[in-house]
């Protein structure tokens, strides 16, 4: 039954299994956990990049394609949604046509590329996602009456998934029963999903066949396969996906904007976590995100709390000082792919004996 | 009767690659369940010959027709669900995967299940089967779970026929099948050879240098010299000939 649901593909390793009940343990019950409003942020977060991550593997790890267009496919989902709440009000019907057209959006834009550039060299690919995301980010920003332009879109969600709701007078283990946990399990719960369907897709027929197609193409084509189909198809499953994880930021903000989903910036993040998280394998999406966004986090707290301790050592102090918290979280990621070049998952796999 | 019509015609097939013509107005047809060996020197254009009827390559001019249709403008994918397979001179596999799941998906492309979304891939017991069957065939079984990167060289070779049989095309192309093997080895796949053309319902086209291995496969030979088509007959007869004796030999005439 769990090997079904997970799709015939276990962690195939003790350590990874524990990593990745702590994570599932700690996002399932993280608002009775880690009580705290930035707490349920972070786990929020947490929730929808491994939906995002794992669905830009779906790309680079398993068909071997290089995109730089993720974000705006996350941003194509979660303007659909935020213009579809802001246009014909807070309700779960602007939430689901919203959300359908976003994914729809994504998936035309992400057939159109793919058709148009798949066939030719890898590195055109990813120029030509590389230009039309620019474009797209230039486009939302200039066309501030639709989008907000860099303000972005404030609007409100069906209230039922909004604090303001309560479901139950009393705390329940000293946390509040309201709408904004309604919401986070909405996240939680629709994240699981997404990810165990990404699950099957990989170990289904078709994720094998991503897998030849990586390895070698020129041969699948002489198997019976066409390339060209498959890395298309690819491109755009991963980019509903991506656009299904920005609608569901997209609930969880409250607002949309560039700075939240379009940004080159994320688009880096998310390929970073694939890389430490281990590429080719969804696992690795769910351990490559929750370090990253922990230790974006958190870090600065951590370098405050470890700079007061060492105020009396010079140098020390002002190499932990909050403020170079970034470059902290550079020497760690220069570190993880030198020590674990296939990623933590590849890493704990070859360690199994 | 319907055996009398070669199964494969190539008419006039050439190719230029800028001012060199690599395989030049090349005309031959191929008998349903026979083997044909294509010998000639190195550079002679028989890779390249065997590139233009499996569709890596396009002609120039001239045509390719497989059971009477006209399959010159088409890719390899259709070619390859018309009937016509390829084994590689150059071993050309999925590296980074099983040995088993190689041929699995071979098994798989002909089953048409590439793009079953949504069942689990090992569930298909059936495609697992014949993997396995096929492995067995070329001696693999015991392998099946190396990663092929790792696996030696004649090995990899023999993966290359495995992916070939699992394919069971109407026409098998072998590109130097026994090519950097090991001794032993090679009486394994001609085995599987002779094995596949004892089903008349085949056609083979091989590409080899050993003049033991055509002997004893060939129901004929075609030469090659410098993309032309310059000798077409019976084993004994062509070898004999002078002209193949300088092209494929390497000898003059004389010292024949």
């Amino acid at each position: 039954m769990l090997t079904k649901l997970l799709s015939g593909d276990t962690p195939r390793s003790g350590l990874l299994t524990l990593l990745l009940l702590i994570v599932l343990i700690s996002l399932a019950f993280a608002p009775f956990l880690f009580p705290g409003t930035k707490s349920l942020e972070t786990a929020a977060r947490i929730c929808i990049f491994i939906v995002l991550v794992a669905s830009y593997d779906l790309l680079l790890g398993y068909s071997g394609i290089v995109s730089f267009a993720h974000t705006m496919f996350f941003g194509i989902g979660a303007y659909g949604t935020a213009l579809a709440l802001s246009t014909t009000g807070p309700s779960y019907w602007s939430l689901i046509w919203g959300t359908a057209t976003g994914a729809v959006v994504a998936a035309v834009f992400a057939l159109a590329i793919g058709l148009f550039s798949l066939r030719v060299k890898a590195i055109f690919f990813a120029m030509v996602t590389l230009a039309v995301a620019s474009a797209f980010a230039v486009l939302v920003s200039q066309m501030s009456w639709l989008t907000g332009g860099e303000d972005g879109l404030n609007y409100r969600i069906p209230r039922e998934l909004t604090p303001a709701f309560k479901l139950v007078d009393e705390k329940i283990l000293g946390v509040r029963i309201n709408g904004k946990l309604l919401a986070y399990y909405l996240v939680f719960f629709a994240s699981a999903a997404l990810f165990l369907l990404m699950l099957r897709i990989v170990n289904s027929p078709f994720g094998r066949t991503l897998k030849a197609v990586r390895d070698n193409a020129f041969r699948a084509e002489a198997i019976g396969y066409r390339v060209v189909w498959y890395r298309t198809t690819a491109t755009v499953l991963s980019a509903i996906m991506a656009a299904l994880a920005g609608s569901l930021l997209a609930v969880w903000l409250r607002y949309t904007g560039p700075a939240t989903t379009l940004s080159m910036e994320i688009m880096i993040d998310i390929l970073l976590m694939v890389v430490i998280g281990g590429m080719g394998t969804l696992y690795g999406a769910v351990l490559g995100a929750t370090l990253f966004i922990l230790a974006q986090t958190y870090l600065q707290n951590l370098m405050g709390v470890a700079a007061e301790v060492t105020s009396a050592v010079p140098v020390v102090s002002t190499l932990v000082a909050p403020e170079r918290w970034l470059l902290w979280l550079g020497v760690l990621f220069i570190l993880s792919v030198y020590f674990f070049p296939s990623g933590i998952v590849g890493r704990l796999r070859a360690g199994r004996a | 009767m319907a055996e009398e019509h070669p199964i494969l015609v190539t008419s006039d097939l050439t190719i230029r690659f800028g001012g060199h013509v690599a395989v030049d107005q090349v005309s031959c047809s191929f008998d349903r369940g026979t083997l044909t060996a294509i010998v000639g020197p190195n550079g002679a254009g028989k890779t390249t010959y065997f590139n233009l009827i499996s569709g890596q390559l396009h002609a120039s001019s001239g045509r390719v027709t497989l059971n009477g249709e006209d399959i010159t403008r088409m890719s390899v994918p259709e070619r390859t669900d018309r009937g016509i397979g390829r084994a590689f001179q150059l071993t050309n596999l999925f590296p980074t995967l099983s040995v088993r799941e190689n041929v699995r998906l071979v098994a798989q492309s002909r089953a048409r299940k590439g793009f079953d979304l949504f069942s689990i891939a090992e569930s298909h017991v059936e495609l697992l089967e014949r993997a396995d069957h096929v492995l067995a065939e070329v001696r693999l079984i015991d392998q099946a779970d190396q990663i092929v990167s790792a696996l030696p060289h004649g090995d990899q070779r023999k993966l290359e026929v495995a992916l070939l049989i699992a394919l069971g095309p109407q026409v098998l192309m072998f590109d130097e099948p026994t090519a950097g093997m090991s001794v032993d080895e090679v009486p394994v796949i001609l085995e599987l050879i002779q094995k596949l053309k004892a089903d008349m319902d085949r056609t083979i086209l091989l590409v080899e240098h050993k003049m033991d291995v055509i002997r004893s496969l060939a129901d004929r030979i075609i030469v090659l010299h410098n993309g032309e088509l310059v000798a077409d007959g019976d084993p004994a007869e062509v070898i004999a000939l002078p002209v193949v004796q300088e092209a494929y030999l390497g000898k003059a005439p004389e010292a024949a």
